[in-house]
């Protein structure tokens, strides 16, 4: 067991620079790359978005080596490119930064590349956008539901799908009670 | 199996002793059993469910299977203002309740442009590191009783009481404090006189107590037998899969968010990382124990520092609920609170998106918030430490024995509330 | 008095109902069915302070086939419905069901697809406990509202 303090090494990159490294290697495949709340967010479209994962993950001076979070979006009431996004939330422990990148997904053909070739955490993570948002991840080695049973109906954080669901919690059998029978 | 000795020729009912009476003859290929582990399982601490297929006692393969407890969190977080979230944040991982209010206060606040008061920030970093301490007690004592070390956890759940008790004092509720509001705290009153007193005493019979579990479990042999070396997370598979906490600290990565990107004044305060060396099992739990010891450090610090002034902000930004005087005495204070509890009024955040990561018991926890300019979120989005740690279980297990399931399991911490939502 | 006085002393009449049902209040071994923040809320329950073991049921099972008392504490999901029911039907009978907190009552503040509004929709219910989450002393009050009830049956009424 060792204790660690390791103020010096935390320095924070830049979202500046990341800006700068990213655009001069992507260029104007990059959609749009802002600001939000001290986070920089990257927007790409769904034919570039692995490559570009790739290279935030790959090149040396980036290092984005944990995907921290994969998550859906539903824009519906909120208007934007498509009707869904998928957003990545990386972390690259090397230079101490975080990343958004946004992908938006159309709603005729929610299909996306999987990224689990890149980070074993996107398994699951895409499981749940398929269950709670029926978008597929093509190249996914098991794109079923996982949070709700197998044979639910509907997606559940849709914004077109009622908070109490559509009758599935009230469909079970009634077991009565022994002593008042 | 191949041969069974027992059975007749069917056609003319005479045995065969060529065929029937062969030597046993054990072929692992052929013995599989598959072992439903959970859901209603006492080592699982909850719902999940593993389904394992068994060659003997060791583990040949494993499938996660959760779900269990999905209460629809992110849906419900959609239809609800800003405040009431709060509610919902602290049955997520409902062994750190306050943490989890503190995450998600956090990103609406950074939505809003809200700064809070120092004192407000020492007072939720006090509360979120008796929650961390209240974490870790859990872990390692039901940890410590699935390896057969029952009294650890009684001892324990001595120190969560005192810890139940202070929070009791100060929220008016022992678990599901839902104390955090956008701008400061739930004000329905102030903090007690004796808080900050009976605190300290609770730090320092804590101390006793994680000593007295070091003694107990640290170096005894049978604890050490069937920890060391065990589920092994090395840093590049921890990095794959997303695993933060104290299980990436195990591993020797000292990642802790407190110290890389500090929020709610964590700058202030100085402490250590405790990190592991192989990343088992056993260093895993000497992690826990260690950040134990730095909490009460934290609290000390933030307890002896503790800054006058202001406990809310300033409640003309139309966010905060005005002092209870206001309301009944001005009628401006009427209506400011009336503006701010109606649901179709509230206060409204700008279009944006935040996202302040913490560093909770388990990992990293983060509240990614979108808002529509509503009074509520558009989306809320859980980072949960437990759904990513949890991935890496089946890789863990394969070719351990199966009693090591339940050591690798519980030293995970997997909570299902956070893993499901 | 009657036969009692025939008998001498140190023998006491009673009924077969009455002292079946003094034996059966007395040692509940519970099984419980912790789910979610009410089952943390349940380990203070056994835990030193509060101590279920002083009501004659600190004897915990997590085997339904040998328990008589099924304490739902927490939430319970569309997933998990289908498990709690086969628990309830695994126990032998006599059996009692307690289901502690709001979740388990009435779905609590989960008013969302995926939670069972109160459990006693789909298995019979005996004591219910109410808050988010319940006192410990308000788990051990339902368990002495169980032993009343134990108290009153008859076993006429199993057959
Ligand atoms: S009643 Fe409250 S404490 Fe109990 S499970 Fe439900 S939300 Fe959690």
């Amino acid at each position: 067991m060792a204790l660690q303090t390791n103020r010096e090494q935390d320095v924070m990159a830049s979202n500046q620079e990341i800006r700068e490294l990213v655009l001069a290697r992507f260029g104007e495949r990059i959609l749009a790359a802002e600001e939000e709340c001290g986070q920089l967010a990257l927007t790409v479209s769904r034919d570039d978005h692995f490559e570009l994962l790739k290279l935030l993950k790959e090149s040396a001076d980036l290092g984005y080596d944990i995907l921290m979070d994969l998550f859906g979006v539903d824009y519906l009431e909120m208007g934007g490119r498509e009707r869904y996004g998928v957003i990545y939330q990386l972390y690259s422990l090397g230079r101490n930064h975080r990343l958004r990148v946004r992908v938006p997904v159309p709603e005729q053909d929610p299909r996306l590349d999987s990224a689990v070739p890149l980070w074993a955490a996107a398994n699951w993570a895409e499981r749940e956008v398929h269950d709670m948002y029926g978008i597929t991840f093509s190249g996914h080695p098991n794109m079923t539901r996982i949070l709700c049973p197998d044979d639910f109906s509907g997606f559940p954080l849709r914004k077109d799908f009622p908070v109490q669901g559509i009758g599935y919690r009230e469909n079970f059998e009634k077991i009565e009670n022994p002593k008042t029978k | 199996m191949t041969t069974t000795g027992k059975s007749m020729d069917s056609k003319n009912g005479i045995l065969n002793r060529e065929t029937d009476f062969q030597e046993f003859v054990y072929q692992p290929q052929e013995e599989r059993l598959f072992l439903n582990f959970g859901p209603s399982h006492p080592a699982t601490h909850g719902t999940l469910r593993l389904v394992l297929e068994l060659d003997g006692e060791r583990v040949v393969d494993c499938v996660p299977e959760i779900g269990y407890l999905h209460h629809g969190f992110e849906k419900l977080g959609e239809y609800r203002t800003y405040n009431q979230v709060v509610t919902i944040t602290d049955r997520m991982n409902y062994v750190s309740p306050f943490n989890n209010n503190l995450a998600y206060i956090l990103s609406v606040e950074k939505l809003f442009g809200i700064e809070v008061s120092k004192r407000a920030q020492y007072l939720r970093v006090i509360l979120a590191e008796l929650g961390r301490i209240m974490d870790h007690a859990v872990c390692i004592g039901t940890h410590a009783m699935d390896l057969g070390a029952f009294t650890a956890l009684l001892y324990l759940i001595r120190e969560r009481e005192n810890i139940y008790n202070l929070y009791e004092l100060l929220t008016g509720t022992r678990l599901t404090v839902s104390y955090a509001r956008v701008g400061g705290f739930a004000r329905d009153r102030g903090i007690p006189a004796d808080f900050m007193p009976r605190t300290l005493a609770v730090c320092d019979g804590l101390l006793k107590t994680v000593d007295e579990v070091d003694r107990l479990l640290s170096h005894n042999s049978i604890y050490l037998g069937r920890t060391r070396e065990v589920g092994i997370i090395t840093p590049a598979a921890a990095a794959d899969y997303g695993i933060t906490g104290p299980c990436l600290r195990g591993s020797g990565v000292p990642f802790d968010l407190r110290q890389a990107a500090p929020y709610s004044g964590y700058e202030d305060f100085d402490f250590d990382i405790p990190v592991g060396s192989t990343g088992d099992v056993w260093d895993r739990y000497m992690v826990r124990l260690e950040e134990m010891r730095q909490s009460v450090g934290i609290i000390r610090q933030a307890i002896a520092n503790f800054p006058e002034g202001e406990l809310y902000a300033d409640s003309d930004s139309k966010v905060i609920l005005p002092p209870k005087d206001d309301v009944y005495g001005s009628i401006e204070g009427l209506i400011h609170q009336f503006e701010i509890i109606m649901l179709n009024r509230g206060a409204r955040a700008p279009r944006g998106e935040a996202y302040i990561p913490t560093e909770a018991p388990n990992g990293e926890l983060g509240y990614h918030v979108i808002s529509n300019e509503g009074n509520g979120p558009y989306r809320f989005r859980v980072r949960p430490p437990s759904f990513y740690n949890f991935q890496i279980i089946p890789s863990l297990l394969r070719g351990r024995l199966l009693s090591d399931t339940v050591a690798i399991l519980s030293s995970l911490n997997i909570i299902a509330g956070e893993l499901d939502r | 008095m009657g036969i009692e006085s025939k008998l001498g002393d140190g023998i006491i009449t009673t009924t077969l109902d009455a002292v079946i049902n003094w034996g059966r209040k007395n040692s509940l071994w519970p099984m419980p069915f912790g789910t979610a923040c009410c089952a943390i809320e349940f380990m203070c329950v056994l835990g030193p302070k509060y101590d279920m073991g002083r009501f004659g049921a600190e004897a915990m099972r997590f085997s339904p086939r040998q328990s008589d008392l099924l304490i739902v504490s927490g939430r319970v999901n569309i997933k998990m419905m289908h498990i709690l029911q086969q628990i309830y039907r695994q126990m032998p009978d006599p059996k009692w069901v307690i289901s502690m907190g709001a979740c388990a009552s009435s779905g609590g503040v989960f008013d969302t697809y995926s939670t069972i509004q109160g459990i006693d929709n789909f298995i019979p219910v005996d004591a219910y406990v109410p808050g988010c989450p319940p006192r410990p002393e308000t788990v051990i009050d339902a368990v002495m509202k169980i032993q009343q009830k134990i108290q009153q049956e008859r076993s006429r009424e199993y057959r």
